[in-house]
Parts: structure tokens; sequence; C-alpha cells
């Protein structure tokens, strides 16, 4: 058998593949996050909460109404993204003329009342979901077993994020949402509803990170710490891609998960470090991040 | 994050080191994972089974006034350490309970043995606290590696799964765990063919569910805990390990992770614990006890909790039969000679070495189909008499054995 580095390249391109799935899960909340911050300049530290309560939506729904796997994926996102809104319309909307850290602060306080709410009631051993019957079972690709359920992610996951990176980049609408950012008394003069936009762009943030949630929840332990596990290795994605760059977040997203995937064959222990590594690195190199726009 | 709830835990702490009235006051802090992976497995339910101890003490000791704390530990041995020191230095923390995570828990067993105190182990797993680092001020009461490989290790190797993978954690307690599983596996004729370490906390175990499939073991052995095993045990269906032909092997499974998974997921799976809420008359009576201040529906205890419980008020008892002495060695000393029987674990001797002493059962999750009332998740396939559960006392080099 051909090896490479001393691993049989079969399992090698298993291993690539797997890192492409777990980079789907961080390219999709790094969007979220980047899409908020880039729009509203805001550090959003209750994303990985927003993505927890994704999780535990579908959850909830299933135990208390019975509904499915595929209406939990519609569903959900709606009602965490309402959530959101509220969020924003109560708390956000006073901060975006502070510093960003009033905003990090503050988000970062509502994970922490979100994730103790949700440990007091559901306790933090974790909440069983299995996964959808149409999506059981996988297939031999010869090189490994790809369960039918991680395909799916990866191919809704880059729907999800070549959809939006298409809205924000070459749309009206998000031509208006960017003008927004860059100068929004001036876009308000042409009668666009600037308060309503931003509103609504960090509603789709949030839901995005709760779409993401209902993706995790068939597979990873459903327990309210799920979020804050994730969240700190998302935000080194979105630094290394670049503060607030779309394109950024997902090509790093994805790029991450491939390297992390590799750390795991030749170097185990090493495999939650990495990322990290790569940040200081990139900071070092490049502090605007790899797809910054401005230094 | 979790520093934020250290504080607010260490100032609750404050708020309730007071003295009190009474002569004859005992401290008992325990010491946990309040919001992190093990935090259903321990956390809550060992602070409700130390209280419960504590009021079994009371009613019959009118003298006597117990208070128990609480804190997170974070599984972080250095956080832990300063609680440990801030409590027994400050506080007047008389006994240290629980401690899941060996890592923390070896920090624990230096500072109760350099001050003198009584630190009685629930929750971590490491062999080590009763082997090479043994200490004449801990009791390590409820289970051990030693224990978890012997029961599940051996159950499986004989039945045939003589090939092994290990997924350890990456810490003092996967690799004592895995060290032990080797030895027991190696012993009756099988073989471990490969190993990977993954860090604590790891979310998603594909790549090494994949490496653990190409290796072609006929036994995937899990040196892990609480949501590690969780998530490995629901990926692993997912890639069909199990379909494929391969079994896991948890070798530290708790009721909690079990109610986690689900019983579709989980059926079949066998596990050692020494203790289930459902065991007998006692264990019932006692669960009723702690769901009631539990108050959260669906919960049940696990072994560390009953074993806060019934270590807790065999440490109690032998504080009054030393006079209320606040020597931990003397403590200690006390419990070793004294054997002790009560509801919940029945009858325990703590050895010389520390080891607390009862039967372990070896365990296989119910399918759907068989579980009959809430909580009814396991059956027990085999009862391991105490003697045979855990590591025979000379081959534990425990420097305070002599011989």
């Amino acid at each position: 058998m051909v090896t490479i580095f001393g691993i049989p390249s079969a399992a090698l391109f298993g291993q690539l593949l797997i890192g492409l799935i777990n980079g789907s899960f961080y390219a999709l909340l790094s969007l979220g996050l980047a899409v908020i911050f880039g729009m509203l300049n805001i550090i959003n530290f209750a994303h990985g909460a927003q993505y927890m309560l994704g999780a535990v939506a579908a959850f909830l729904l299933l135990q208390w109404t019975g509904l499915g796997y595929w209406t939990a994926l519609i569903v959900a996102p709606l009602v965490v993204g309402a959530f959101g809104i509220i969020i924003e319309r109560t708390l956000l909307q006073w901060l975006y003329k502070l510093d960003h850290l009033y905003g990090l602060l503050l988000t970062f306080g509502l994970a922490l009342i979100v994730e103790g709410i949700a440990r007091n009631f559901l306790g933090s051993a974790g909440l069983p979901y299995t996964l959808p019957d149409s999506l059981r079972g996988g297939q031999n690709l010869g090189f490994m077993f790809l369960p039918n359920y991680r395909a799916w992610v990866i191919v809704a996951s880059l729907a999800v994020c070549i959809a939006t990176w298409l809205v924000i980049e070459r749309t009206r609408l998000g031509a208006y949402l960017r003008a927004a950012t860059e100068n929004p008394t001036l876009v308000r003069a042409f009668g666009i509803n600037v308060p309503l936009m931003i509103t609504l762009t960090y509603g789709f943030g949030v839901a995005l990170a709760a779409f993401a949630g209902v993706m995790a929840a068939p597979i990873y332990n459903v327990s309210p710490q799920m979020g804050s596990e994730l969240i700190i290795v998302v935000f080194a994605v979105v630094v290394i891609g670049g503060m607030g760059s779309i394109l950024g977040a997902i090509v790093t997203g994805f790029g991450l998960g491939i390297v992390e995937g590799l750390t795991k064959v030749f170097f185990p222990e090493a495999s939650n470090t990495v990322i990290f590594v790569v940040m200081a690195i990139v900071l070092l190199v490049r502090p605007a991040g790899l797809f910054g726009r401005r230094a | 994050m979790r520093n934020t709830l250290g504080l607010a835990a260490l100032t609750a702490l404050l708020l309730c080191g007071t003295a009190s009235a009474q002569d004859k006051t005992v401290k008992i802090g325990v010491l946990t994972d309040m919001s992190s992976l093990y935090a259903d497995d321990t956390g809550i339910g060992s602070v409700i089974a130390a209280k419960l101890a504590a009021e079994d003490f009371m009613a019959k000791h009118k003298d006597y006034k117990v208070e128990v704390v609480s804190a997170d530990h974070q599984n972080k041995a250095d956080v832990g350490t300063n609680i440990a020191n801030q409590w027994i230095d400050r506080d007047g923390v008389d006994m240290i309970a629980d401690v899941p995570n060996s890592g923390v828990a070896l920090a624990i067993n230096e500072v109760t043995r350099a001050k003198n105190r009584v630190f009685i182990a629930s929750g971590p797993a490491s062999s080590d606290l009763t082997g090479p680092k043994c200490s004449p001020n801990t009791v390590h009461y409820t289970y051990d590696t030693w224990m978890l490989a012997n029961g599940t290790g051996k159950a499986i190797v004989k039945t045939g799964g003589d090939t092994w993978f290990f997924l350890t954690s990456d810490y003092a307690f996967g690799h004592a765990l895995e060290r032990d599983t080797a030895a027991v596996v190696e012993k009756n004729g099988g073989k471990v063919v490969g190993k990977v370490r993954h860090p604590l906390n790891t979310n998603d175990f594909s790549s090494f569910l994949l490496q653990a499939q190409a290796s072609k073991a006929k036994v995937i052995g899990l040196a892990n805990a609480g949501g590690d095993t969780i998530n490995a045990i629901k990926q692993g269906a997912e890639f069909g390990i199990v379909a494929g032909g391969q079994k896991f092997a948890g070798l530290l499974i708790f009721a909690p992770d079990v109610l986690a998974l689900g019983l579709k997921t989980a059926q079949g799976l066998t596990y050692t614990s020494t203790w289930y809420w459902d065991l007998n008359d006692g264990t019932r009576a006692w669960t009723k006890r702690w769901d009631k201040m539990r108050d959260s529906a669906g919960k049940v205890p696990s072994m560390n909790m009953a074993g806060v419980y019934s270590g807790t008020l065999q440490y109690l008892n032998a504080v009054a039969a030393v006079g209320g002495s606040k020597d931990g060695k003397a403590i200690v000393a006390e419990m070793k000679k004294t054997p002790a029987e009560d509801p919940v674990y029945g009858k325990t001797t703590i050895r010389a070495d520390g080891r607390g002493m009862h039967p372990a059962y070896l365990f296989e999750v119910k399918s759907p189909a068989e579980s009959k009332y809430p909580g009814d998740i396991v059956k027990i396939k085999a009862t391991i008499p105490p003697d045979e559960a855990f590591r025979p006392l000379k081959d534990g080099n425990c420097p305070m054995v002599s011989g």
C-alpha cells in the first residue's frame, strides 16, 4: 500500500475528508460570527450558547411536540433567531457606538446566563438525540466508511455558506448592507431602514448558529457546554480568516478542519492546540488575518 | 468563563464560612466538577449526597454540627489545589470529598497529606491513589481503574474480544485506565494492537474512530469518561463500528451517561460499577431521598454520589469515635479499623492502603423494550466479590504497606 509519512494513503484521504466535515461546522459557525461582526461590529460571544440553543431546541421539539430532525432544521433556527432579534432590540442596539469591548462583555454575560439556565434544567451529561432515519447508514468509499449524515453535513454547510456569501457580496440587498456598515447615515438618507436591516442581520447570524446546532445534535453530545467548548476554536478561525471577512471565515473554517484532522493522525495529543498555533503564526505574519481587508 | 463560576462558588463559600455555636463542628468540602463533562456524574448530586450523610449523622449525634460546602475545580489541578488550601487554612475544612478527575485528585491527595486532613476520594479513578501515591490521609472509596479494567476487561476477553484498540483520554486517569486494562487483556491472552490519545473534552471522535476501525481490533476500549465516552459511542454508531463487527468496551460508564446516550444507542453495552440505584430496597430508598433534594426530572444518582454519601458517613462515624479530633491520620486509621455498614453501599471495609472494599457488578445496558420504568437502564450480569474486584494489596506498590 502507498504510504505518505508512514501513514497509508487510504487512511490519509479518510482523515482529510473527516477534517472537511469538522471544517463544515467551523465554517458555519464562523460565518455567522463574521456576518455579525462585519455588519454590526459586535463580537458575538453568545454565538456558542446560540449554537447550543439550536441543538437543545431540536431536542425539545422532539420531546414535546414529536417534530423530527427536518422540521427542527427549519424551526429551531427561526425560534433561536427570533430570540436573537429580541436581544438585539433590547440590549445590543445601545452598544453600537461604544467600544467593541462592551458588546463582547454583554454577549459573554448572556452566554453565561443562557448556559447556566440550560445546565440547571437539563443537567450537563447531555441529551439523547438520534440520527434521522433517512440519513442512517453510509457509503463505503474504498478508503473509508462515510456515514450518510456526514456527507449531508458537508453538502448542507457548503450550500448555506455559498448562498450567504452570494447574498452579501453579489446582491442588491447585500450591497445595501455593506453600504450601511460603511456609512449608516447616508444609507438612511436614501430611504433604507437601516436599524431594521441590522436587526435582521443579527437574527440571521444567530439563526446560522442554531442551524449548526441542529446539524450537530445527532452526532455530538447535546449538552449546555457544547457551545463554549467550540466557540473558542471558532473565534480563532474568524481571527485567522480576518475579522468580518465572510469568504475568510468560510475558507479558513474548512481549511482548519483539515489541519486539525491531519494533526489527529500525526500527533493526536496536540489536536486541540494546533488551531491556536496557526492563529499565532498568522497574527505574526499577517495581523489582519488571511483575508482581512484592512491592516 | 469557568473562572467566573469558580469565583461565584468561592464567594458563596465565604458567606457560609462563619463559625457555629456548637462546640464540635465538622466541615466537609465537596470539591467537584460543577460545570463540565463530569458534572452530571458528580457535581451537585455529590453535594446532595454529602448533605444527606451529614443529616443522618447529626440525627444520631446531636452534639455535632456538620457543615457542607462545595466548589467547582473546573477540572484544573491548580484551581483545585488553591481551593483546597484556602478551605483548610482559612475556612477550617476537615475533609475533602469527591474530586472527580484523577489529575486534580492526585494534587488534593498531596494537600491533605501535607496538612493532615482527610480526603474521601469518590470521584477519581486512578488506582495510583492506593498504589505508589497512597496516603494515610486518603480513602479511595468508590472505584478505581484496576477494578474497571479487571471487571470489564476480563469479561470481554473471555467472551472472545481478544484484540484491543484504545481510545484514551490524555491525562492521568486515561493513562492509568489504559495501563490497567492493557495488563488485564494481556494476562488473559488478549493483545493490544494500537491506541490513540485524545485531549480531554474532545468534540469530534471521527478521526480516532477511523484509526480504530482501520486497526481491525475486535474491541475498542474507551479509556475515557463522561462527555468523551458519550461522544465516542454516539459517533461510533454513526460510523458503523458496531455494525462492522467491532465492539465498544466502555471502561468507565456512569448511569447518567447511559441516559445521555439513550437506550437505543447504548443497549448491549457492558460496564463495571460498584453501585446502581436500583440494586436493593436500601439503594432505592436512598435514591428517593436524593431525588427529592436534587429535584430534577429523569436524573439518577451515580456510584460516585452514593460513594460520597457512604464514605462521608463512615468518615463522620470515625470522627465521633475518635472524639471529634481533627487529626486526619487518626480518623483514617479509625476508618480502617472499623468495618462499616449502611443501606447504600452495604458492608464496606477500608484496607490498609486506603482502598474501600465492596463488591463490584458487571452491568449490561437494557434495550428500550426491556426498560420497564424511568431510570430502569441496566441488568446485573455478574457480581464480583471485593477480593476479586480490587487489586490485591501486595500488587499496589503502596509504600505504606510493607512487604
